[in-house]
């Protein structure tokens, strides 16, 4: 139950994008097309399912303050290497990226190639760094983090996803110059954030 | 002498990183609730953007071309650290408040995107120029909408108040959908004063 609840609110009450803006320029930048949109969505859902799990072992084990008690050597037991958690976290966010990529066109070539340019570009998407950093701040346990994980993606698809739809229909409309691309999308991201502030009111 | 003037002063407006390159946006919005912590986050990536652009172009002609990315990587990463290491040790509060932001300038894409498109190709004296420049065309945009958002949500700016006592805050504003739509507008009014438009 508890479960079911962090994936409600990572999903709808704390949409990564339209409640802590992470992953903004992709966002921004991709979702002119469904196709397109969906796409990265996946490819997120994807990655940050498996990213966070795997940054928690090695925040765990590693990294955290007396992290490294289980080697029972006194002199590691006391060391806190949290300070390295940016550099670690953002290799083993490469590295899972890279190894997600080589997997899937091994296994699943028809999903590597609809992810196709995705999958590299997401390393360096904000989403995926936040939630794991996320992940530390509010100290989730592993199942947790799993299902934060893949929650947050999921949440991350849907809004993509709905914001290709609308730019979709509103391409033929007259908007003033300036607005036009850019100005128009921030201005219909702020609408639909403003959609996801009525969940805000449901009570878990 | 007109070229260095114009390494600095154009990502001020005409090829400003936030509004018209569309980079480093998630932090523009998550910081801008109140003046300080957007100008303690200006500073941070400025002080990052311009060291970066310098490492990197120190670095440009001994890094091969097929690992530049993890180089890159490690470099603002560990520029990061030590801003954040920084910000805990002598601004505990706002470090507090800015939670996950601070380490998120690592993947800011105005740092990886300018030492792409700058630092690799040129010497380090134009690669600072560039940091600095676009550090303060970052910062200009976010301490604007962080102006914006303090004054019309909480009536006061740096923490002082401004607006009389009266003045009912506009909750929208300290939102999230309240600085997606100041920054819409702020990007559709200087569009539409240099004249540089998209087509969609």
């Amino acid at each position: 139950m508890e479960l079911i609840n962090l994936a409600v609110k990572s999903i709808f009450i704390e949409n990564i994008v339209l409640a802590y803006f992470l992953g903004m320029c992709s966002f921004l930048a991709l979702s002119k097309k469904v196709e397109t949109a969906s796409g990265l969505g996946l490819a997120v859902v994807f990655v940050l399912g498996i990213t966070c799990p795997l940054n928690w072992f090695v925040y765990t084990f590693l990294l955290k303050p007396t992290a490294l008690a289980w080697t029972g050597i006194p002199a590691l037991a006391s060391m806190d290497l949290s300070f390295l958690t940016f550099i670690c976290f953002i290799a083993i966010i490469a590295s899972a990226v890279q190894l997600v990529e080589m997997v899937l066109d091994k296994y699943f070539p028809p999903l590597y190639n609809s992810l196709g340019i995705f999958l590299p570009l997401i390393t360096v998407n904000c989403s995926i760094l936040g939630g794991s950093l996320f992940m530390v701040e509010r100290q989730y346990t592993l199942v947790e983090s799993t299902v934060y994980g893949f929650s947050t993606g999921f949440g991350f698809f849907l809004a993509i996803v709905a914001l290709s739809a609308i730019r979709k229909k509103i391409r033929y409309s007259h908007i003033p110059d300036g607005l036009k691309g850019l100005g128009m999308t921030f201005i219909l991201t702020g609408l639909m954030a403003i959609g996801f502030l009525c969940f805000s009111g449901i009570s878990l | 002498m007109a070229k260095t003037k114009e390494i600095i002063l154009d990502p001020l407006s005409d090829n400003n990183p936030i509004t018209i390159q569309i980079l480093g946006i998630c932090s523009a919005l998550a910081v801008t609730v109140k003046m300080e912590t957007a100008a303690v986050m200006a500073i941070a990536l400025t002080v990052v953007l311009t060291l970066s652009n310098v490492a990197m172009s120190l670095l440009r002609t001994v890094t091969p071309g097929r690992i530049r990315m993890i180089v890159e990587m490690s470099v603002i990463a560990s520029l990061v650290i030590v801003a954040d290491q920084f910000l805990r040790a002598y601004l505990f509060d706002i470090s507090r408040q800015l939670s996950v932001f601070v380490g998120l300038i690592i993947t800011n894409c105005i740092v990886m995107g300018r030492a792409e498109a700058f630092a690799l190709q040129n010497p380090p004296l134009p690669s600072l120029l560039d940091g600095i420049g676009n550090g303060l065309g970052y910062s200009a945009v976010l301490l604007t909408v962080a102006s914006i958002r303090e004054i019309l949500g909480s009536g006061s700016w740096f923490g002082l108040q401004v607006l009389p006592a009266s003045y009912q805050g506009n909750g929208l504003a300290l939102l999230a959908p309240g600085a997606f739509i100041i920054i819409g507008l702020i990007i559709w009014a200087q569009r539409t004063i240099i004249h540089k438009y998209e087509e969609d």
